[in-house]
């Protein structure tokens, strides 16, 4: 696949704030490309540089090959849909999707026949003559990706499409996403603080943290193989054990190993990170097995319908270790608190991440 | 039917004394421009003709006709440079002392505003006439238009310009398509204030008018004949003045509601 927008070294300075710190990325042809992070880490900066509201201090935006900082907002073949959606509260509906054909001077049946398909495109025929007033927030969404997407923009920017649904319209909304925009043919860039949104959505994910791509990757790359502690922190839920980094993995403070062959470091500070979901519960410890194997007492029981999270103190971990069993699984049936319990996973399901700050530690 | 208790009781009579002191002078003014003999003490029966009169009297066209010309190129002027200023200081970072200074020439006292501005114009040996209280009344109302289309501002989504700059409007066309438009009703309330502010403000305009009829104002007229006793053609015009005054306010406010948000 062809890239549509190259970008390299772009950074971006708000006084004394360094928004952007040297962004590199790529981004492909009819890709659902997501930037995502926690507030504050530069993905909107990102956005609204592309979009051209933003001039970065440093680097180059090539899209489609060409320079895109030389290009002026309004001439961009980019459009964006705002997170307050920034519908003309004067115009009604048809007006507000008309807008950026009448500026492109397209007039006539032209610009009737492309409005009525967009209006369509989003389900929203019927609705042309009312103000943005008079519509629910879903409705107000649509209006604003049909007439981010009626002039076929090459690249459409999304700043967090869903932050303003309740959850259950997000969730439809997601689906209608991503079905648009196999539709359309468009490149999509969304940018979400949701992690589980980002995993759902995109193809492709940039994990952002004080202005830099901190890892980037599909979303199971992300989930399965984070390269870095934030990264498998702020993706999913994750266990992690401190220890010591050693040939065969990772020693825990007590003296056992737990093992994981292939990324082991050297003699410094490092983390094993698990995910819940990879531990089988079992209230003996099983013999002969080859996994990893700690044992706790269980702190909290909670019950989530098609699973149960279970939290254990393990000795010499500072965190509570949660396990996520399948309420199916009837050896974990009548789990109580107090009760010690093994959790065993093997060496393949975990990673081993090197420890970078203090604040790491103190945040876990 | 349930019996209204009696602190509420007070309170309605409480509203209705301070509503009656208000608006009771008002209607005496008004019952009186209406009473036939022409003196203030005695209702003689229903007539119009004092109004008749008022069509008769060409010093008053003139000055009716001056305080017109006065309100609306006060007005024009005071509602391009409030709005603008108004956009400009909400693109500006806040900064208290720069707002507290737009609230100044509405604060002021009048008689203060007048003095300054007569002891300027003196000092720029400008020729006093009509000129100079249309540039007085643009001093105040620039400040009473900034201030209402400031308020419009305040739920505005800047967010809007940005979207119609995105879907290919230049600055300009944004302005005209997008801005405009929405702060449309927060300029027209503005300047219905002004205007209404111009046509009977009289101290400022009495200090910075010429000398003769030619740049006598209405309000300024009244006062001169007013100094031999209130006469009932003054309160004809009273009347008059208070009715159009009424209506532009109640058409300002009723302009700028603010938009229901959903």
């Amino acid at each position: 696949m062809s890239a549509v927008i190259e970008m390299h070294g772009v950074s971006k300075s708000f006084g004394a704030a360094r928004a952007l710190d040297s962004v590199s990325l790529t981004i492909r042809e009819n890709e659902f490309y997501a930037l995502l992070g926690p507030s504050g880490c530069g993905k909107t900066t990102l956005l609204r540089v592309l979009a051209g509201f933003e001039t970065p201090d440093e680097g180059d935006i090539a899209l489609d090959g060409k320079d895109l900082i030389a290009i002026r907002p309004n001439r961009r073949p980019v459009n964006m849909m705002f997170q307050s959606y920034a519908l003309f509260p004067h115009l009604n509906v048809y007006n507000n999707v008309a807008y950026g054909l009448r500026m492109d001077r397209v007039r006539g049946a032209a610009l009737e026949q492309r409005t009525r398909d967009a209006l369509a495109m989003v389900q929203l025929g019927g609705l042309e003559n009312r103000r943005p007033n008079q519509l629910s927030g879903g409705q107000r969404q649509r209006v604003a990706l049909a007439r981010a997407l009626v002039k076929r923009p090459r690249v459409l920017l999304l700043d967090e499409p869903l932050a303003a649904l309740d959850k259950k319209l997000r969730g439809e909304m997601q689906v209608e996403l991503k079905r648009l925009q196999h539709a359309v043919g468009i490149t999509f860039v969304v940018v979400t603080h949701d992690q589980e949104e980002a995993l759902e959505m995109a193809d492709r994910i940039a994990l952002m943290r004080d202005g830099r791509i901190e890892q980037e990757g599909t979303p199971e790359e992300l989930y399965e193989r984070p390269a870095s502690f934030f990264a498998a922190d702020f993706i999913g839920d994750m266990n992690f054990f401190a220890g010591i980094g050693c040939e065969e993995g990772l020693r825990l403070a007590g003296g056992t190993t737990l093992r994981r062959h292939g990324d082991a470091s050297a003699e410094s500070q490092a983390w094993l990170a698990v995910r819940p979901e990879k531990l089988a519960l079992y209230a003996q410890r099983p013999e002969n097995i080859e996994d990893n194997a700690v044992c706790g007492e269980v702190v909290d029981i909670s019950y989530s319908g098609h699973y149960l999270s279970v939290r254990l103190r393990v000795p010499e971990q500072d965190t509570l270790i949660l396990a996520k069993a399948a309420t199916a699984n009837p050896s974990i049936a009548r789990v109580e608190r107090g009760q010690t319990l093994w959790c065993l996973w093997p060496p393949s399901a975990s990673r081993i991440l090197p420890r970078e700050t203090q604040s790491e530690v103190q945040d876990k | 039917m349930a019996k209204v208790p009696p602190e509420r009781q007070i309170l309605r009579a409480h509203a209705a004394l301070v509503y009656l002191f208000l608006y009771g002078p008002i209607a005496v003014l008004v019952v009186l421009s209406f009473n036939e003999s022409g003196l203030p003490t005695a209702w003689s029966g229903f007539s119009t003709r004092w109004y008749e009169a008022l069509a008769e009297a060409a010093d008053i066209h003139r000055a009716v006709l001056n305080t017109l010309i006065v309100a609306v190129s006060a007005t024009a002027v005071a509602t391009l440079l409030g709005t603008l200023l108004a956009l400009g200081l909400e693109r500006l970072k806040p900064r208290s002392w720069i707002d507290g200074l737009m609230f100044v020439p509405m604060i002021v006292p009048d008689i203060v505003l007048a003095i300054a501005l007569l002891s300027f114009y003196t000092l720029l040996e400008m020729t006093l006439g009509l000129h100079s209280i249309i540039f007085s009344h643009i001093v105040f109302n620039i400040a009473f238009v900034a201030v209402v289309v400031r308020a419009r501002l305040r739920n505005f989504d800047k967010s809007i310009v940005e979207a119609s700059i995105d879907l290919g409007a230049s600055e300009v066309g944004t302005f005209l398509r997008i801005t405009l438009p929405v702060i449309a009703p927060g300029v027209i309330a503005g300047a219905l204030i002004a205007f209404t502010l111009s046509i009977d403000e009289f101290v400022i305009a009495f200090f910075t008018a010429g000398a003769g009829p030619s740049s006598t104002t209405f309000p300024m007229l009244i006062y001169s004949m007013i100094r031999f006793g209130v006469t009932p053609e003054i309160n004809a015009i009273a009347t008059i003045v208070l009715f159009v005054s009424f209506t532009l306010i109640l058409i300002s406010q009723r302009i700028n509601r603010p938009v229901a948000n959903p």
